[in-house]
């Protein structure tokens, strides 16, 4: 509890303080099973007769299936049922298929093609977990092993294998019209041509294994009234039961899900794998059937959060304002969509981070690989884009000579600027942050850095939307064709320009599919123009940012005119030794720089 | 498979289980007794949430075969209450919110337990030696490696 700080002083109209419950610390309510060891989870539940399910994997990144024998395995002591990708009842889905998102793209066991190492094809039922070991090593499957592409920017060459025949340009379809989301705000070109410098930065974030410590798996079993319970420890209770109801084609009410109790989930428990498969198993069999990923298949199979690719491009001045933006991102998706599509609608609602920047531009792709599929994972979407971002700003700060804190409070948002999803900016806190991240850290900041707020100095000529170059470049198809590149605005055919402004006039790539999901004024945090845009309004230069002279309440920063970044002292003179300076031009090291040091690496082990 | 009988002390009673032939001991307090406490993580030895304690010391009962334990004292997390009086190891991990998922939680508690016996007095790098083979994926072990050390302090009458 001791760790965390309520910084009244920075959020006065936040919260009550005199609320019985609401920002009271508390003891957890499920938190007397955790330790008496009496949570149920799901392998809690015990059955007689229990049987066990495990799969037939794809050794291949990307192979054609000639044919499956599991001739063998059927007879093989034990083994109560050989399920095969023909006894699935609906045997294709797309998790998004709920929210009526994307193209149905995967199947539950694969039987025409399999596009990453570990891909289900087959699943056998035995009465121990052994016997099905032994049984899932008996089926042969003839493999036509196909090239496969692993790198997202590989995999957009007009030549690279096509990963799955639903999306054939290895792109997720945005708004049917387009390989990638767009957005556009302002004029990039026009930004970068005014700046006093040009900062480029590629990141690339590797995938990231959720680990829970329980694996995923699920128990179904029949009840007495014609209906099958699951157990289960999914993350989406109602995901898992919609996806089982389609996949199995049967009424959900003869479904009864039963979670909540999860052993670590971080994300990696929402794809709904198991359930489908322990539910067909026990209708199959007639018996209870448990599914549960080994460790080894958690690690493997199992989706992590996917890896991302990010360029930035920065127009800067040598004051340190940065005036353009602009993006080109990779989503490294795996073989199916899951949930990355989704991830990518969010990251570009997020751009260009919590800055305001008058011209931003970017293009993000959803990318189709022979590698495990990506799923959720903590904040997904906004993670690898928001370090990508951070490690950019440390660039920036380099670039142009400054404290890189003082660099974020100079460009931070403040309440009222119109950020570049066309949103008024409320609620903003991060010169705040800054602020007290400097004081904790002793990094000292300029007296006018620490005199800033968030309230004060936003607004105004801030709040106005810019003239807008737009584009169409990148439709469903042409880059494969054409090899168009992948930065905003290059290879543009056509341009058009969407007119500068304080008032918000929606801009969609393609209308609306349906009257509800037209944007609703009252929600965008602007209103709308009663007499329409006008297209000859001229594009107003962003002016530098007003001189403030109303100072925040004192912020515990050690003001001092010193403006050259000092390394924060060492603490203690013990290990951890001084840390190198970060230096954000130089490319990272990959591994563990230090070892040892993670004290919970320690290399020994009690027997 | 012929199954085997093992005998054992768990949690002060005495028990009797038939095993099958190279069975782990985590499956059988599982699936034999009906101890649901110490989980399944990995089945390989690296996560620890199958600790159990044989005789005082913290074992992986899932890399612990069930035949081994014949004639010996063994605890699990399910025992560590008295009837509704919690332990203190349990009171502290409550109130210092030592769990969030609670599936490493029994493991933990063990190799608290085992430790705390040994070392009333533990530092705080003993603590964490104490849980260096427990994986939790969710407090950032601070939480865990506080309530450890109050717990210690209480059971020596000192109050934190």
């Amino acid at each position: 509890m001791s760790s965390i700080e309520f910084r009244k002083d920075l959020f006065a109209d936040e919260r009550e303080d005199s609320l019985k419950e609401i920002g009271q610390p508390t003891i957890r309510q499920d938190i007397l099973g955790h330790v008496t060891g009496r949570s149920p989870y799901y392998d809690d539940h015990l059955f007689d007769g229990l049987l066990h399910m495990r799969c037939v994997r794809s050794p291949h990144h990307h192979a054609r299936i000639r044919s499956i024998d599991t001739s063998a395995a059927e007879g093989m002591p034990g083994v109560r049922r050989v399920i095969r990708p023909e006894d699935v009842p609906n045997n294709i889905n797309t998790l998004l298929a709920l929210i009526n998102f994307g193209k149905d793209d995967e199947a539950l066991l694969q039987g025409k093609k399999v596009a990453y190492v570990g891909e289900a094809v087959v699943a056998i039922v035995a009465e121990t977990e052994r016997q099905a070991r032994d049984a899932v090593a008996a089926v042969r499957v003839d493999y036509e092993v196909l090239p496969h592409v692993l790198d997202v920017e590989e995999a957009l060459e007009p030549n690279a294998p096509v990963v799955s025949e639903t999306y054939p340009n290895n792109t997720f379809d945005y708004h049917e019209l387009y390989d990638h989301q767009k957005l556009r705000f302002g004029d990039v070109d026009a930004g970068f041509a005014e700046a006093d410098h040009i900062v480029e930065g590629r990141y690339q974030m590797s995938p990231i294994e959720q680990a829970p410590t329980e694996t995923c798996g699920a128990i179904a079993a029949p009840e007495t009234n014609d209906r099958f319970v699951c157990y289960t420890s999914t993350q989406a209770l109602f995901f898992s039961l919609g996806t089982t109801a389609k996949l199995l084609d049967m009424p959900s009410s003869k479904l009864h899900f039963i979670g909540g109790t999860v052993g670590g989930g971080f994300g990696g428990k929402v794809d709904s794998l198991h359930e489908p498969l322990a539910v067909l198993g026990s209708k199959l069999t007639g018996a209870p059937v448990k599914y549960q990923f080994d460790r080894a298949e958690e690690m493997q199979v199992g989706a992590p959060r996917g890896g991302e690719r990010w360029y930035i491009k920065d127009g800067v001045m040598n004051d340190g304002r940065i005036v353009a933006r602009q993006f080109t991102g990779f989503f490294d998706c795996g073989a199916y969509t899951r949930l990355s599509s989704y991830a990518i609608i969010k990251a570009t609602g997020h751009l260009p981070g919590p800055y305001t920047i008058p011209n931003v531009a970017s293009n993000v792709y959803c990318v189709y690989t022979n590698r495990t599929p990506a799923t959720a994972m903590r904040g997904f979407g906004i993670t690898g884009v928001d370090f990508s971002i951070e490690c950019h700003m440390d660039k920036v700060a380099e670039k142009v000579g400054m404290n890189p804190i003082e660099l974020r409070i100079m460009n931070a948002y403040r309440d009222g600027d119109m950020k570049a999803h066309r949103r008024l900016a409320k609620n903003t806190a991060l010169i705040e942050c800054c602020q007290v991240a400097a004081g904790k850290a002793r990094w000292p900041i300029s007296a006018d850095a620490a005199a800033q707020s968030s309230l004060q100095g936003g607004g105004q000529e801030r709040a106005n939307i810019p003239q807008t170059t737009t584009d169409d470049v990148g439709k469903i198809g042409d880059r494969r064709r054409n090899k168009i590149p992948t930065t905003p605005g290059e290879g543009a055919t056509s341009k058009g320009n969407v007119a500068a402004g304080t008032v918000g006039t929606p801009i969609v790539a393609v209308p609306p599919q349906r009257d509800d999901m037209n944007i609703d004024p009252s929600r965008t945090g602007h209103k709308r123009s009663m007499d329409g845009a006008t297209p000859s309004a001229p594009r107003t230069p962003r002016p530098p940012a007003p001189a403030y002279t109303a100072p925040t309440p004192p912020a515990p920063v050690a003001q001092t005119p010193n403006h050259e970044p000092v390394p924060p002292p060492a603490i203690q003179p013990t290990p951890p030794a001084q840390p190198e300076p970060y230096k954000p031009s130089e490319p990272f090291q990959q591994g563990i720089k230090r070892p040892g040091v993670s004290r919970f690496i320690s290399g020994t082990r009690r027997r | 498979m012929a199954k085997v009988p093992v005998r054992f002390t768990l949690n002060g009673s005495e028990t009797a289980v038939f095993v099958n032939g190279g069975e782990n001991l985590l499956d059988t307090l599982r699936r034999g007794v009906g101890d649901l406490s110490p989980k399944w993580g990995c089945g390989q030895g690296t996560c620890g949430t199958c600790t159990v304690l044989i005789d005082g010391e913290p074992h992986l009962s899932c890399l612990t075969l069930a035949e081994t334990v014949e004639g010996r004292s063994l605890e699990t997390t399910g025992g560590l209450a008295n009837g509704p009086d919690l332990h203190v190891l349990q009171k502290v991990f409550m109130e210092n919110f030592g769990a969030q998922c609670g599936y490493c939680t029994p493991g933990m508690l063990m190799a608290a337990k085992s430790l705390l016996a040994k070392n009333p007095n533990p530092s705080r790098d003993e603590v964490i030696e104490a849980i260096s083979g427990n994986i939790c994926r969710c407090t950032g072990y601070e939480p865990i490696i506080d309530a450890i050390l109050t717990a210690a302090n209480q059971m020596r009458g000192r109050v934190a």
